[in-house]
């Protein structure tokens, strides 16, 4: 098992798209947490004073930007995740893998850990981005960016985690769905269209919105505690919320029954 | 590379092996040894079922039926399993965009090897030079290298290669001869594949021959090199025909004259006078070891299998 976590992060590291995912993620998260900070925090008063505007207290902001890095930047561990299994169907490096450890299960097992331990620096590295440059856009404009704050630390941690679950749930999607393509598709399409349209639909009668709070972007908004889309929607739309620790739960679970099936399907297939 | 003694080596062997992919029918009911010592060829023609044998070998495969060991063991049930067997399988296992030390140290790590053991077998095979760059730009013959390297990271006791000729230019060829036949000189067991019995001529001590999934011959070159033919020609050559069959022959037409087996050219030509059909060529030739193993494995030339040579219609009967 040891050799097996050596090797599968030997191949993470050893290949450009580790970094490439890095900086984009830094990227990503970085320009929302600072547009976010800038925008509500020049605009705080403003929006105080009109009644249609979403309603959010200083003290709301701050969790609010720095969860930006699952909120909108989840997607990134999840590709990372995905490629981590699609990659080696498409070069064929299942061979040699196969032939170093011929039990499958401690190869993927193996994978799911080394995933979910990238998962959790790429949480970090959201984190350097959006507490960052959005935390200090926020001290710029005058409002308290709470880094002393002892909950806005356990909002990081409980980002750390999330981040590492969704690359996990990466593993599962790359297990079940080997194509390269496909598989990046089909994630790109369920994150920024078919989920917040779900999340969105769900939100207009309660009895929807008791199933859409199980959504895995709504699960992960539930184990962080604040997301943009939460937010914004408060007072306006019935959204629910599930426990922080509910949220991480269907997260776990989600990986756990996707890498589980994809095991049972492409992993134990003939390598040709 | 340390020495060994002869004799203590791992065997493998091949039971009653069948793999059907869907319809598709890629080995059938194969069995055969490979002994250590020695380099052994493992010939067809292209789509015989080479690669899907040894990848069923080395666990990438599930048989439909059969089994396949190594020492007595499958390959899942190996301990190191890269210390006991190396394997090159095709020229395209890489992530283009590793190195090859990289791509190397990868498996090492994941079977306990030392990094140092890397940097030798770069050595051995003559990537040193390149070990840094990435897979992506290498050439065929530099893959197939690579591939080689990464088979003797173990320093195994076998060695599996899938056509490792390929791609690689002459010198490479002589170098990998000579490389095969002193890794079987220290008692390790050698299995090649080839499409071409020419490439491994001059290496293999021991042939293993299949056609479409069957095996149709297993023993020395030594003794596929067998008898001799009658090659003879008439401007009448139904007649011939006639005449040498009825004095036992089998006769098989060929473009520019017919084919005498079960004959010696006297009897032929006394056939023929006795016949009285005039003859325009009576020669007696020694059969080429290609052509004894087209025949095995039955390539006509409008490319459908024969079906007729004694070893096809043997094993299938
Ligand atoms: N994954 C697969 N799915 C379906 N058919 C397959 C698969 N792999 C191999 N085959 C078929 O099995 C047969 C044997 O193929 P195999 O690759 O073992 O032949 P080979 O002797 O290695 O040929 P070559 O000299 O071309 O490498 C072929 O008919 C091939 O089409
Ligand atoms: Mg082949």
């Amino acid at each position: 098992m040891i050799g097996a976590l050596r090797s599968e992060f030997r191949k993470l590291t050893t290949v450009r798209l580790w970094w490439v995912l890095s900086l984009t993620l830094f990227g990503y998260v970085g320009f929302t947490a600072g547009l976010l900070a800038g925008v509500f925090g020049s605009l705080g008063d403003q929006l105080a004073s009109s009644p249609n505007a979403p309603q959010l207290p200083p003290d709301a902001l701050p969790p609010l930007i720095y969860s930006t890095v699952t909120a909108v930047g989840y997607v990134i561990p999840l590709i990372l995740g995905a490629l981590s299994v699609t990659s080696e169907f498409r070069y064929q490096t299942l061979t040699p893998t196969f032939l170093a450890s011929p039990r499958r299960g401690i190869v993927l097992g193996a994978k799911v850990t080394v995933l979910a331990v990238a998962g959790a620096v790429f949480g970090i590295v959201g984190l350097v981005a959006s507490m960052g440059i959005g935390g200090s856009i926020l001290a710029v404009s005058g409002i308290d960016p709470q880094l002393g704050s002892a909950d806005t630390w356990l909002l990081a941690g409980r980002v750390v985690i999330a981040s590492a679950l969704w690359a996990v749930i990466g593993v599962g999607v790359g297990s079940l769905i080997t194509n390269q393509v496909a598989s990046i598709v089909v994630v790109l399409a369920f994150a920024q269209f078919v989920e917040p349209i779900l999340r969105l639909g769900a939100s207009i009668w309660d009895w929807t919105a008791a199933v859409g709070k199980f959504l895995p972007g709504a699960a992960s908004d539930a184990l962080v505690g604040s997301s943009i889309f939460t937010s914004l929607g408060t007072g306006t739309t019935s959204v629910q919320s599930l426990e922080w620790w509910q949220g991480g739960l269907v997260l776990l679970g989600l990986g756990v029954v996707l890498a589980l099936a994809g095991f049972l399907t492409s992993w134990r297939k003939d390598v040709t | 590379m340390r020495t060994r003694t002869i004799g203590s080596g791992t065997t493998l062997q091949f039971t009653n092996l069948s793999k059907s992919f869907g319809t598709v029918r890629a080995v059938s009911d194969l069995s055969f040894t490979v002994e250590p010592g020695r380099v052994t060829g493992f010939l067809g023609p292209n789509g015989a079922g080479k690669t899907t044998t040894l990848r069923m070998l080395l666990g990438l495969v599930n048989p439909t039926s059969g089994v396949a060991t190594i020492g007595g063991r499958r390959y899942s049930e190996l301990e190191k399993p890269l210390a006991t067997v190396g394997t090159a399988l095709e020229a395209s296992d890489f992530h283009p965009g590793r190195s090859a030390r990289n791509h190397l140290r990868v498996y090492a790590a994941a079977a306990g090897i030392a990094p140092a053991r890397v940097d030798e077998v770069l050595g051995i095979v003559g990537l040193a030079e390149y070990a840094d760059r990435r897979v992506g730009g290498y050439s065929l013959g530099m893959r197939q290298r690579l591939g080689l390297a990464f088979a003797l990271l173990g320093d195994p006791d076998v060695l599996v290669l899938d056509e490792p000729t390929n791609g690689l230019d002459p010198e490479g060829i002589r170098w990998m001869r000579g490389f095969l036949q002193s890794l079987a000189a220290e008692g390790r067991t050698v299995l090649v594949s080839s499409h071409l019995l020419a490439e491994v001529q001059q290496t293999v001590d021991w042939v293993v021959i299949i056609s479409r999934g069957r095996s149709v011959y297993e023993g020395s070159l030594d003794g596929l090199e067998t008898g001799q033919v009658v090659r003879i020609d008439s401007s009448d050559r139904a007649a011939l025909t006639n005449a040498l069959s009825s004095a036992g022959a089998q006769v098989r037409p060929t473009d520019d004259a017919l084919l005498a087996t079960g004959i010696t050219a006297g009897e032929a030509g006394a056939a023929a006078l006795a016949a009285g059909v005039p003859l325009s060529l009576l020669i007696t030739e020694s059969v080429g070891l290609e052509e004894v193993f087209l025949q095995l494995v039955g390539s006509d030339a409008d490319g459908t299998a024969a079906g007729t040579t004694e070893g096809i219609a043997r094993v299938s009967a």
